[in-house]
């Protein structure tokens, strides 16, 4: 099955990242991986949703079917900035320490901690490059990890401005009291 | 210029401004503060007091689906809300536009497990087309109008309020004065014309067309439209269970029920068929049988207002995004000439001429009854569809409500549905036994100058009969009961006789005396062993001023047919007992 990257834009009330995952688990699609966060509007938050699925028409009319989504659109095929982020805790004594540092230096990766036998390195970047940073650094021992989300966005002029769908209600007073 | 109100006393107001009249529901802790300012307003909002909440969310969408207008219910934290769960699931499955109100723990206690509180709205986020958890009373003009406004708009569905009691008792001055801000919900409602162009060349080309006529088209209100748009193409019409009074059976272009316990020829049409115009059906797996097989001839034409229904379970040629009456309209306007249309009109005629071959090889209405009567049974269930359809079709001003199962399945085969959409009432989709006579309380508050008949059987009936004790309450006069006790939950039965050898396993069922318990609830209570008192009885019930309800002790063992098992293709259909 085809891994999708789907970029939504949704209104920001409560319950609406709920709203996503339930009905994505509840439709039973695959998800790989969910990232959410603000978008340059207030009101709107933006999403990017790794899905597995034959049908990923079916998961963007699925979604629409939300009051709060605005906008759907599945970035798989277009030109488009990918990124994730990960933060590795590697066993690092003194021995080994430069080894990693000059990988890091290559990878341009951050090393934002060293403690006396570990280091903190955040790597960010496409997502096959953190793939393979991970895999560097693996033989050294990885004490602890966390990756984010992927995140996407479309390339130049077209893509999802939350704007836009801010104005078709600009006339309307803020419709629930702050 | 405005004066202050309680949250409580806008709540009822906002229903007001929304055109809601009945709401049906129960009190309880957490809602009391609406009770308490309902009653100041009771001479336009009228409450119907049911004895569970499941009775009251029924009752809503038997008035909802008899109108088209919203229904309301209501119920109170916790057990109350849960109660409501059903009903919110069956109008989610058959877009049923209902809006339930329910109360919520003070917002002080919220999150901390306070007495009788559930989280209802994460409860029924899957099961509501959208729901709102209000703790702030100044919300409550917008929250009420947005909510109505999306149960009723677009594909039709339940909207849930959870309203805060704190919210409810806070006084406060509203601003109605609020103007909704949906950015992501603007239904497409006018069918793209390039799209309706195609469709009506594909028909105009086509040798063996076929339309499929479901609940949208009944929502929209284009019964009229679509009886003028087959006519004009002289194209056959199969009604799906949700699509029967969008055309009246006896109009000749209806070749009846297709699906699991459609009609044989209405089945093979589909499956000859070398285009097929869906308007307002969903390709349901008991229409569609095993959905690869669906159809293989066919182009499909998919006329539905929810994006999402169209390429979901069948593969579509021309998707149509719109209001069934719109789009209807607009194939109106486009429609070929007569004299362009001659080919249609020669092939349709061929090709009615060969299903109605294939329905004379196969037995219908007719045969089935006819048989079920030389079988020596006292009283086949066919033989009480026979008597109600003519007593239906004299009378012409009813509404049927059915529950769920064999009994369910029979009303659709069996009575001739000719008084239009509407008029035929059943739950479909998530198929809730108990169903019944709940909505049908619903559809008599609407109705009160027709007669409301309920079939249903002797396993739903208990599911849900306290609400006998309600329709007596409100004074309602116009309920008919038709209890088809077999003594079984008996389309499982029928399944465990034909594809598990027979294994009654958890369904022969006994049940009280159904009569005297109508007759405990004040009712008229008849009981009916024989086929001879099938008319007297129907009559009787016709002729009394009050509820009434007749036990019709129906031969035990009888099946459905025809039939499609299940995962098979519509095209093998089991047509008797083997």
């Amino acid at each position: 099955m085809r891994k999708h990257t789907i970029v939504a834009l949704v209104q920001d009330r409560p319950g609406v990242l709920s709203r996503v995952s339930g009905l994505v688990r509840r439709r039973g699609y695959n998800i790989e991986s969910l990232a959410v966060g603000h978008s340059e509007q207030p009101e709107i938050s933006r999403l990017t949703i790794v899905v597995e699925s034959e049908d990923v028409e079916q998961v963007v009319k699925q979604l629409y079917r939300l009051i709060e989504v605005i906008k759907v659109s599945d970035v798989t095929f277009d030109p488009t900035v990918e990124r994730e982020m990960a933060v590795v805790k590697v066993h690092a004594p003194p021995s080994v320490r430069h080894e990693i540092i000059s990988m890091c230096g290559t990878f341009e990766a951050k090393i934002v901690d060293v403690g006396a036998t570990t280091m903190i390195i955040e790597m960010t970047g496409t997502p096959s490059k953190v793939e393979n940073f991970i895999e560097i650094v693996r033989p050294y021992g990885i004490k602890e990890m966390m990756r984010t989300g992927r995140i996407a966005m479309v390339r130049g002029s077209r893509g999802h401005n939350a704007g836009e769908y801010i104005e078709a209600a600009a006339d309307s007073v803020t419709a629930v009291p702050a | 210029m405005s004066e202050t109100r309680t949250g409580a006393q806008v709540m009822c107001e906002a229903l007001i401004r929304e055109g809601v009249e009945v709401m049906f529901g129960l009190p309880g802790g957490a809602i009391m503060p609406f009770y308490h300012a309902m009653w100041e307003y009771r001479d336009k909002l009228r409450h119907v007091l049911c004895r569970h909440e499941q009775g009251a969310g029924h009752a809503a969408e038997g008035y909802a689906r008899s109108t088209g207008r919203l229904g309301v219910c209501i119920g109170t934290s916790g057990p109350g809300v849960t109660n409501l769960v059903t009903p919110i699931a069956d109008a989610m499955m058959d877009s049923t536009p209902i809006l339930a109100i329910c109360g919520q723990v003070s917002s002080t206690v919220l999150g901390k497990d306070a007495f009788q509180e559930t989280d209802i709205t994460g409860i029924t986020m899957p099961i509501t087309k959208h729901n709102y958890l209000v703790k702030r009373a100044e919300e409550l003009p917008y929250v009420f109008k947005e909510a109505v406004h999306i149960a009723t708009t677009g594909r039709p569905g339940p909207v849930l309020i959870d309203i805060t009691k704190d919210a409810m008792q806070k006084i406060f001055t509203p601003n109605w004065d609020v103007k909704m801000n949906i950015p992501g919900y603007k239904p497409t409602t006018h069918g793209n014309r390039k799209q309706i162009r195609e469709a009506l060349r594909l028909l105009s080309e086509a040798k063996k067309p076929l339309i499929m006529a479901g609940n949208g088209v009944v929502m929209a209100g284009a019964s009229a439209e679509l009886r003028i748009f087959a006519e004009k193409l002289g194209v056959p019409v199969v009604t799906t269970l949700h699509g029967i009074g969008s055309l009246p059976e006896n109009h000749p272009l209806n070749i009846g029920m297709p699906g699991m316990h459609g009609w044989v020829h209405s089945n093979k049409a589909i499956q000859e068929c070398d285009v097929l115009f869906n308007i307002g059906g969903r390709f349901d797996d008991r229409i569609t049988g095993k959905a690869s097989t669906f159809a293989p001839h066919a182009k499909i034409i998919h006329v539905d207002i929810d994006p999402s229904e169209i390429g979901k379970n069948v593969k579509v040629s021309v998707p149509i995004v719109g209001d069934a009456r719109n789009v209807l309209l607009a194939l109106l306007e486009d429609m070929p000439s007569h004299d362009e249309l001659a080919a249609l009109h020669g092939h349709a005629s061929d090709w009615m001429e060969h299903i109605r071959d294939i329905q004379e090889k196969h037995d219908g209405k007719q045969q089935y009854v006819s048989r079920a009567n030389t079988r020596g049974m006292a009283l086949p269930p066919h033989d009480v569809y026979a008597a109600l359809s003519q007593t239906l079709n004299a009378q012409g001003n009813y509404v049927l409500v059915t529950d769920v199962g064999q009994h369910q399945m029979w009303a659709a085969q069996l009575i001739d549905f000719n008084a239009g959409p509407r008029t035929h009432i059943t739950s479909g989709g998530a198929a809730t036994m108990g169903f019944s006579v709940p909505a049908s309380l619903g559809v008599a508050v609407a109705h009160p100058n027709k007669t409301v008949w309920v079939v249903c059987g002797d396993g739903g009936f208990q599911m849900t009969n306290q609400e006998m004790a309600t329709i007596m309450q409100e004074g309602i006069k116009n309920i008919k009961v038709l209890v088809i006790n077999n003594g079984y939950l008996g389309m499982v039965r029928q399944w465990q006789e034909l594809f598990e050898g027979k294994r009654y396993s958890g369904t022969p069922l006994s049940g009280p005396n159904f009569a005297k318990l109508a007759e405990a609830y004040y009712w008229k209570g008849i009981t009916v062993e024989r086929t001879e008192d099938v008319r007297a009885a129907i009559d009787e019930a016709m002729a009394t001023d009050g509820p009434v309800l007749i036990d019709f002790r129906v031969e035990r063992e009888v099946n459905v047919f025809p039939m499609v098992p299940q995962n098979k293709s519509i095209g093998e259909m089991i047509e008797s007992e083997v």
